[in-house]
């Protein structure tokens, strides 16, 4: 006869923290910690021994010491008087506007190209293909030093814009038109491509709502007003639809909204800019009577430096291939049995992409979408090989030099970089969760 | 009883198909023209693709490929016609500091051989050990490697050496094909010693010295578990690398420091302080070698290493190194133990964070702070530590992927059957989920060799701004710009295309399933 027992209570033996299972992730855990923490301390008593050795110490306060050099690019006003804490700043503000421009031009690009990828054409398929491999197989630092070169060596001097005394002799009269110079300006006489970076015209207001500082930092309160009427015009638009949503739910028939919604998002802004008197000042050589050019460079204007239009244009067609990549994975991983139910209920192609296909792949390309913009981000930094200042221009560069702090420069902008990192992968986590699918 | 008046006794020949259903016009209307959307866009792309071809292609055919000097090259376009446009394909004739940078001429049979092996040694994990492709591999290898040592202008004894060497191989991959993987682990030393030259025997004692820790470890994990045993590999392996013995007397040092008087610590540590001079056993076993048998090569700097050859080795070490960091950091960050997967998930994501040039900074500005005073080794040892380091967290959040993906049964059977821990990440988890995970481990290893290029930024000779620059700095080449980017670049494409195709091709060969 046998008695059900409890199993034998045995003591504890030392020999149990390393054979048995209970026990040893705990003996695991505690050796990675002591080794862990050995390594920290480590690390920490080789930089105090070091920084003794040298004479230094961790101080911040270089931060707040003047700069003494000058930035191009300056999205906020800046001079070499200015701390270094100013220059890390637009720093930051060059990484961010290069970024964002570039995550929204290659997002265009991408779709595109991958979109164009999956045709039917065969010619546009192949060429889609050639330009994907060759962009993504080839270093991005080469398209953007080639993209450099492009710009600086190519164009045209500043001086060949200008219209000279012989030209105006030359000319026969207003019979012949106007007289042009020997390099002429693009898109309808507004832009000027030159060696020495692109003119472009400048948005103006006549009636300004003005500038407030916070911190430093001036806040345009026309820009502010602009997007707020935009933004509130794009609510009401949700309204809009989400009253045809309701009508369509309650009678089967959706009423016809595409013009009242074109005009509730662009009539205000437009309105909006009108009243505030919104120009553009077009980028040109000062001229005399004669209609002779004076000066050395174009007045008015903005002039982009070459370094920006490079870095941006050469990070665009390089991410846009990844992108490309994404959504066309994307695309093909929803299996035709989803075309065909559509077709199956009577559903044109336009509205079989837009309605089934394409809410179900950007499960697929939103997480490589996250992961390429957070990459876009932190290529920005490769504009050092072409002297873009960045925040690597800036803090992890000239700043760098000037002070010697090489430690607490690399750790503060190691730190800005993480948290521009996170705030991104957070920001799009949130917009994934939100069109995932939603399971049981 | 038929009452019909006609009934046809034949069947009628089968036509062909009207012009617009067959041969090229039914292609052309289905693929090119079968929309007006498609018309236009077949139309733009001929346009796009004609200016194209019309701009590019005169340059490149009617390139000059023989001249000294880029006047020379203009001067020979000019004599060929008022408006000839055409490459300067001379400045090729650089190629060998794009390839070896500045490492000595009469010594390029070094890197040329240890590229060579590295495809041998590559050669049986790439091909399974089937005896076929290695063969033929190894072989054409081999003749490769000749032809291009003629071309380097080797001399004889080392032709002939690479000719022994390589017969010997090709005849053991046709006869025991496995038994090459032995050529793969002995590579890094092998390497190593051909390109930075020196005693053979400090590589030889590095590479003893890992056997003896991996046999010490295979020997006693069935005998005294897993524990113990990675304890006894570790104490051996810093042993024969380090010198704990010092760390622990200045650790004790430091301790008595701060309660005893310095001269009495002194005192005290003194019997013990000829003890600092036996570890790391290494160089003695190196040292003794040495001086038994003298074996060794003519040494090169690491600052004579430039050009592709840089980016091959930066390239190729950090991603060998980086796939089993990797691995190891993934099954950390799936660990069930919290402090394990809490410095797994720090460690991973802190790296994929920071772009990598601060890291490449860290290594060049940053690393001085945070080892020992007086620590000062190359910086292309540096660049390769934190460049693996970057790359085994990208690898490691791939590999994560491929184990998320499989189904919860996987672990569990393997559970049902017993394995341990590591006999079911070996034996079940690993295979399948590094398969799954291939497309990404490879694109990891493309991004990791065009990154390379960026180690120009920390005052390294890569191919693209380095070598580029040293050449558009001789006055022969001073204002040329599109050919140096367009041969490097296609190097840089040769490379990383074979290496996505062949990610296919592993892809078909490992698919199992039957869709």
């Amino acid at each position: 006869m046998t008695v059900a027992m409890d199993a034998p209570k045995d003591a504890f033996r030392l020999s149990q923290l390393i054979y048995d299972t209970r026990y040893r992730s705990y003996t695991i855990q505690v050796i990675v910690l002591l080794v862990f923490v050995a390594f920290l301390a480590w690390l920490l008593n080789n930089t105090a021994a070091n920084l003794a050795a040298k004479d230094k110490d961790i101080d911040f306060s270089f931060l707040w010491a003047r700069a003494g050099y000058d930035i191009d690019q300056q999205l906020i006003p800046y001079t070499n008087d200015s701390t270094h804490f100013r220059a890390l700043l637009i720093g930051l503000l060059n990484t961010m506007a290069v970024a964002i421009l570039a995550c929204i031009s290659a997002t265009v690009l991408g779709v595109t190209v991958g979109i164009l990828r999956l045709s039917k054409n065969w010619l546009v398929a192949r060429l889609m293909t050639v330009y994907v491999e060759v962009f993504r197989n080839v270093p991005l630092l080469l398209w953007i030093v080639l993209c450099f070169a492009l710009f600086s060596e190519l164009p045209k001097e500043p001086k060949d814009f200008k219209v000279t005394q012989e030209m105006v002799d030359s000319w026969a009269g207003p019979e012949e038109g106007r007289i042009y110079p020997a390099a002429s300006m693009i898109f309808m006489d507004t832009v000027a491509v030159t060696n020495r970076g692109t003119n472009v015209p400048k948005p103006l207001l006549h009636r300004p709502l003005g500038v407030i500082d916070v911190g430093g930092i001036p806040i345009n309160l026309s820009t502010i007003a602009v997007l707020a009427v935009f933004g509130a015009s794009l609510w009401v638009n949700r309204r809009i639809r989400a009253h045809a949503k309701a009508v369509q739910e309650a009678t089967g028939v959706r009423p016809v909204t595409w013009w009242k919604s074109l005009a509730v998002i662009f009539l205000p802004t437009i309105v909006m800019l009108a009243v505030l008197g919104l120009h553009f000042e077009v980028p040109a050589f000062p001229a005399n009577e004669a209609g002779v050019s004076k000066g050395f460079n174009f007045q008015g204007g903005i002039n982009v430096a070459h370094s920006f239009t490079a870095l941006l244009i050469a990070l665009t067609v390089y991410s846009a291939t990844y992108i490309a990549e994404g959504v066309r994975a994307g695309i093909l991983a929803i299996s035709k049995g989803q075309t065909e139910a559509a077709y199956a209920l009577g559903l044109r192609p336009g509205r079989t992409m837009s309605l089934i296909i394409l809410p179900q792949a950007l499960r697929v390309i939103i997480p490589p979408l996250i992961s390429q913009y957070l990459n876009i981000t932190k290529n920005t930094t490769l504009g050092m090989a072409i002297s873009y200042l960045d925040l690597k221009g800036t803090l992890g560069g000239i700043t760098l030099n000037q002070t010697g702090r090489e430690l607490e420069c690399m750790l503060l902008m190691m730190l800005i970089y993480l948290c521009i990192s996170l705030m991104i992968s957070a920001v799009m986590n949130v917009y994934n969760n939100s069109v995932k699918l939603k399971e049981r | 009883m038929s009452d019909s008046s006609f009934i046809r006794s034949e069947m009628l020949q089968p036509q062909i198909p009207p012009v617009s259903e067959r041969g090229i016009v039914k292609w052309l209307r289905e693929n090119l023209f079968s929309g007006w959307l498609n018309s236009i866009l077949t139309i733009l792309a001929l346009v796009a693709l004609y200016f194209a071809l019309s701009n590019s292609l005169p340059w490149v055919l009617n390139g000059v490929w023989d001249a000294g000097s880029l006047n020379d090259c203009r001067a020979i376009l000019a004599a060929r016609g008022e408006d000839a446009v055409g490459a300067c394909w001379a400045v090729l004739s650089r190629w060998n500091q794009f390839i070896y940078g500045f490492y000595p001429v009469e010594l390029y049979w070094r890197p040329t051989l240890a590229a060579a092996l590295l495809i041998v040694a590559l050669a049986p994990v790439l091909y399974f050990g089937l005896r076929r492709p290695t063969t033929y591999m190894t072989g054409g290898i081999g003749l490769l490697l000749l032809l291009s040592l003629f071309g380097l202008k080797t001399d004889t004894w080392h032709i002939g050496l690479a000719a022994a060497v390589f017969g010997a191989l090709t005849a053991v991959a046709w006869l025991l094909p496995k038994k090459l993987l032995y050529v793969t682990l002995a590579f890094p030393g092998i390497g190593f010693w051909l390109l930075w030259g020196g005693s053979a025997w400090g590589p030889v004692a590095v590479m003893i010295g890992l056997g003896l820790v991996g046999a010490l470890a295979l020997w006693t994990i069935p005998r005294i578990g897993m524990i113990l045993a990675a304890l006894l590999a570790a104490l051996l392996f810093l042993s024969w690398f380090m010198d704990p013995i010092s760390s622990v007397l200045d650790f004790f040092g430091m301790i008595l420091g701060w309660v005893l008087a310095p001269e009495t610590v002194a005192s005290i540590l003194r019997p013990v302080a000829g003890l600092r001079d036996l570890l790391p056993l290494q160089p003695h076993v190196s040292g003794g070698l040495q001086s038994l048998l003298p074996v060794s090569l003519e040494q090169v700097d690491s600052d004579q290493f430039g050009g592709f050859l840089l980016a091959f080795v930066i390239g190729v070490t950090a991603i060998s190194a980086s796939l089993p960091i990797g691995i190891v950091l993934a099954l950390g960050r799936r660990s069930d133990m919290p402090l394990v997967k809490m410095i797994c998930v720090g460690f991973i994501e802190f790296v994929r964070g920071v772009p990598l040039i601060t890291m490449l900074f860290t290594a060049s500005l940053l690393l001085q702070y945070f080892l020992p005073p007086q620590t000062n080794f190359d910086l292309i040892l540096r660049v390769i530590i934190l460049v693996t380091l970057f790359a085994a967290a990208y690898i490691a959040e791939v590999v994560r992927g491929g184990l998320a993906a499989l189904p919860r049964g996987q672990y569990e059977a393997a559970d049902a059957l017993g394995l341990d821990y590591w006999q079911a990440q070996r034996l079940i988890i690993l295979p399948q989920a590094l398969k799954i995970s291939i497309p990404g481990i490879v694109s990891s290893f493309i991004g990791l060799f065009k990154d390379t290029t960026l180690v120009a930024l920390v005052g390294l000779a890569d191919p693209l701004q380095g070598i580029r620059k040293i050449v558009l700095a001789d006055t022969d080449w001073k204002g040329i710009y599109w050919e140096p980017f367009i041969f490097v670049g296609c190097i840089f494409f040769v490379v990383c295309f074979s290496m996505s195709r062949y990610s296919m091709y592993l892809e078909q060969k490992l698919k199992t399933d039957h869709r």
